[in-house]
């Protein structure tokens, strides 16, 4: 149900230099959601941040703020916020210098100014930082007062560009949380883009998939993961068994050469589809007892679990289990229905492969039709 | 460091030095040969300071350089934020191709060719006497201006893109963006190219004999005419001076900087929260 | 991604505009009408026939100004390495050293050499308490050289530090890791990394050194006179504004083919490698 509706993107369109890079986009955000935008470089994410913000205008399309048309409409009059990837704090400015920019500009009183920045510090936990200069501060300590500067505006729309992708690991996890508890108590709309699919999952209302200006899923992060609609974010999020197989009939499922009760059903009979597991979802079993079998090729230790990579049929699974396999050992494989999931053939259909290998890069050097280099 | 290159460091030193060395040894001579010592003698520095030509020089050359200074500082600093924001083009790089004319270009040609549009110029109006301080100043500002904007356009390059959005994010129009977060960025710039500019002009010898008139002698014009006659020693002594005052403007300079890096150092307070 | 070139920006740059339209390409124009034409300012080829017979003193001007920059840089180059292998605060006070001089007057420092130089001068006492007979120094080409290898060095030896100082020692490592022996790795690996230095060194001595006139008068006595003591007696003593700018003109024909051929080596357009 469309309620609540605080920003609408109707049919958006961008190229630049001869290269598409938003195609006929449709979005809408609600009012005090956590929505974000996620896919790989290039998908089309910041552009899409960018022409809210203002700092860029679409070829074609309406962009609608509170069921206002604000195309045109510069960047300093809009009543969204920016938090930039390399925070662009004013080097020449304090820290409370900083916070206060946008209230100065809006000629509040010095007394308003400093209550509020006070109080805009205290939330993001860097109280008494107000003399600091900005090159003396951590990369952390940064990204808060990014943040501070721009909730002291009281925007209606936060928007955050890859905003923890330059801290490390277990900052950055403390960071989500913190952002998290902002947004929830603010109650303020937060537009985040990132590529990171961790991130994406543990931190949204909601994620819209992207891959090359176009949206490729809108859902829950639950949904996203549990029920992606194509190879491409099957494959970008969690790690996933892409296969060729044909549904037989409702709740029956073919591929690798068996038959397999699933949960799905709509699909037209005999109808190719592409079938995704995760690595997760398969158990172990000993040979005589499994669906499928296969030779392990691989074990690697990955601290939580083995992953094991296992030959089935020629086809390379990915499983995950604790219990140790050796290589070269026949081991059985076990899936539950609920462990399948169907989708229906795309564009990304094929393109991911097996488990030979991760990359791109690597895919093609195992082609033995590639080219050669001159 | 091994002994033969600290050897040949040396020598270099001592062939760039020695002629500077030696007039400001002479320059306390008491008699006005060049070739032998005979009392040590400020003589020199009176008659130095008594010569109404040189002191009237000398106030000359300092108020060209400061006003030329300024005005290239202006337009350059204009001009490198203009360009900076256009895209690459034929226009652009021909704006950057004129600006290092004046750089390639010998100073006598660059000299020779604004007088040859001065005189031009003042046949078209009729005047006779059109060479003076217009015409040395304008000449003066030409060849300061790249060096004012190709000391800008890097810092601008340097500075985030993000800047001037982040302002505009937090409710600054463009304009005021500007003013009130870009340029204090590319404030060194901006100062290094004023500095660069008064340095050159206060040295500028040929460019400024061709372009100046006889109603407004720099100081290096003066000295140009003192050279003509046989010299008298008060040469050196003027020679020491300036040598001595530019020396002392790079200790100042030099401490200022060593402050302002300490500075620096000392804000990173211990302690991340 | 960029904006377009905005109005504002066009309108913020055209003070500039104007005034290089005005006072940088102008004059090059007038140049070229004063070489084309006669004082009453009817189209001529008088004063570019005229030339012939400055061909010797051009092709003098030429020799010199290459004479003294190869000197300049052979000179040189050792000279910025070693201060760039030294310890950064010592590196600092060496190019403080070197571009002292830059600011003292150029006249002066000519003038200096004179003093020096003379054949009363201090050179030639010092030789005679010694022993050794006077030396004629003054008046001759190689005075003149002096002159200018003296004036522009500093010119020479500071791109080349900034080039040698900014070079990645990784490389040098690499280079002496594989077997590289000094003489190799300064061949091999220095020499070319230092190019656009060189190549920038070369344009800053060598174009003032084919131009000027005060080092040849001063030094020279007026016996070697070079091309830019021929223009400048045609603008301050003959009057002879026509010839003077073709004169002019064949200078700046002459230091844009060299600029051209140069060019090749370096590649910064907008920036300086000072």
């Amino acid at each position: 149900m469309k309620e609540n509706v605080i920003i609408d993107l109707k049919n958006i369109s961008v190229s630049f230099g001869g290269e598409q890079i938003l195609n006929n986009v449709s979005l809408y955000i609600r009012d005090k959601e956590f929505i974000t935008l996620l896919g790989p470089s290039g998908c089309g994410k910041t552009t899409t941040l960018r022409i809210i913000a203002g700092f860029l205008e679409p070829d074609s399309g309406e962009v609608i703020f509170e069921n206002k048309k604000i195309n045109g409409v510069p960047p300093h009059k809009r009543q969204v916020n920016t938090i930039f990837q390399r925070y662009a704090l004013f080097p020449h400015l304090n820290v409370y210098d900083n916070v206060a920019f946008g209230l100065r500009v809006k000629k509040t009183s010095e007394k308003q100014i400093k209550e509020k920045v006070e109080e805009m510090l205290a939330l993001v936990n860097l109280r008494g930082f107000n003399k600091r200069h900005v090159d003396s501060l951590s990369g952390g300590q940064q990204q808060r007062v990014a943040i501070a500067r721009a909730l002291a505006n009281e925007p209606r729309v936060l928007l955050l560009d890859e905003p923890l992708g330059a801290l490390d690991l277990k900052l950055r996890k403390d960071m989500q949380v913190e952002l998290k508890n902002i947004q929830q108590r603010l109650g303020i709309t937060f537009i985040y883009v990132t590529h990171d699919q961790e991130e994406a999952l543990s931190m949204s209302d909601t994620i819209v998939v992207m891959d090359e200006g176009v949206i490729q899923q809108i859902g829950t992060p639950l949904d996203v993961y549990n029920e992606p609609k194509n190879a491409f974010v099957a494959d970008f999020i969690g790690e996933s068994n892409i296969l060729d197989g044909f549904m037989r009939d409702d709740l029956v499922a073919e591929f690798s050469g068996r038959r397999f009760k699933c949960l799905d059903k709509g699909f037209a009979k005999d109808e190719p589809v592409d079938v995704v597991v995760r690595p997760e979802d398969v158990d172990v079993v000993p040979v005589t007892a499994g669906i499928l079998r296969g030779t392990v090729t691989s074990v690697t230790f990955k601290g939580v679990h083995f992953e094991i990579i296992v030959d089935v049929k020629g086809f390379k699974w990915m499983i995950q289990t604790t219990d140790y396999q050796a290589v070269g050992d026949e081991i059985g494989l076990s899936i539950d229905p609920d462990a399948i999931h169907i989708m229906a053939k795309s564009v990304y259909s094929g393109k991911y492969g097996d488990y030979s290998s991760f990359s791109e890069e690597f895919d093609e050097l195992s082609e033995p039709d590639g080219e050669v280099d001159e | 460091m091994k002994a033969p290159s600290k050897i040949y460091t040396f020598l270099i030193l001592l062939f760039l030095y020695a002629p500077i060395l030696i007039m400001i040894f002479f320059s306390f001579n008491s008699s006005n040969s060049t070739g032998l010592f005979e009392n040590f003698s400020l003589r020199w520095y009176t008659v130095l300071f008594q010569n109404k030509n040189i002191m009237q020089a000398f106030s000359n050359t300092i108020i060209l350089a400061v006003s030329s200074s300024v005005i290239a500082t202006i337009i350059g600093t204009a001009a490198a934020v203009g360009v900076d924001r256009w895209k690459k083009s034929w226009l652009r790089s021909g704006v950057m191709g004129v600006t290092n004319i004046p750089m390639m270009n010998p100073e006598i040609v660059t000299g020779v060719s604004m007088m040859l549009l001065f005189v031009f110029m003042g046949k078209l109006v009729g005047s006779e006497g059109v060479l003076g301080f217009g015409t040395i100043l304008i000449a003066h500002v030409t060849f300061n201006l790249p060096y004012v904007i190709l000391s800008v356009l890097p810092k601008l390059r340097q500075t985030d893109v993000h800047l001037a959005e982040a302002a505009q994010d937090l409710g600054c129009t463009p304009v005021k963006a500007f003013f009130k977060v870009v340029l204090p960025s590319i404030t060194t710039g901006i100062v290094t190219g004023l500095i660069m500019s008064f340095t050159l002009s206060l040295d500028d010898f040929i460019i400024s004999y061709f372009t100046t008139g006889p109603g407004f002698q720099t100081l290096p014009i003066a000295i140009f005419s003192m050279t003509k006659k046989r010299v008298k020693p008060d040469m050196y002594a003027l020679s020491t001076l300036i040598f001595v005052s530019i020396l002392v403007l790079l200790i100042l300079v030099n401490i200022a900087q060593s402050r302002g890096d300490a500075k620096k150092n000392s804000k990173s307070v211990k302690g991340d929260a | 991604m960029k904006r377009k070139s905005s109005l504002g920006s066009r309108l913020v740059a055209s003070p500039y505009i104007l005034w290089s339209a005005l006072f940088i390409i102008a004059p090059m124009f007038f140049v070229l009408y004063y070489s084309f034409t006669t004082p009453s300012g009817q189209f001529t080829f008088d004063n570019i026939m005229a030339l012939g017979k400055y061909t010797g003193i051009l092709l003098r001007s030429v020799w010199f100004g290459v004479l003294a920059t190869l000197i300049c840089l052979v000179l040189a180059y050792p000279f910025a390495y070693f201060i760039s292998q030294m310890r950064l605060n010592t590196q600092q006070t060496m190019v403080a050293l070197v571009m002292l001089p830059m600011w003292m007057n150029f006249l002066i420092r000519t003038y200096s050499w004179m003093a020096i130089l003379q054949d009363t001068g201090i050179i030639n006492r010092t030789l005679e308490k010694i022993g050794l007979g006077p030396v004629h120094m003054i008046n001759t080409s190689g005075a003149v050289i002096l002159g200018m290898v003296y004036n522009f060095m500093p010119y020479m030896i500071l791109p080349l530090y900034s080039v040698m100082a900014k070079m990645d020692k990784s490389i040098i490592e690499a280079a002496q890791d594989l077997g590289g022996n000094r003489i190799n790795v300064v061949r091999k690996v220095i020499i070319p990394l230092s190019m656009p230095g060189i190549a920038s060194g070369l344009t800053m001595v060598f174009v003032p050194s084919v131009s000027t006139f005060y080092i040849s008068q001063k030094l020279g006595g007026g016996s070697f006179d070079l091309i830019g003591d021929v223009i400048e007696r045609q603008f301050q003593q003959s009057y002879n504004y026509n010839l003077g700018a073709s004169l002019s003109l064949v200078l700046m024909v002459l230091i844009l083919a060299c600029m051209a051929f140069l060019n090749k080596f370096t590649n910064d357009e907008e920036g300086m490698v000072i």
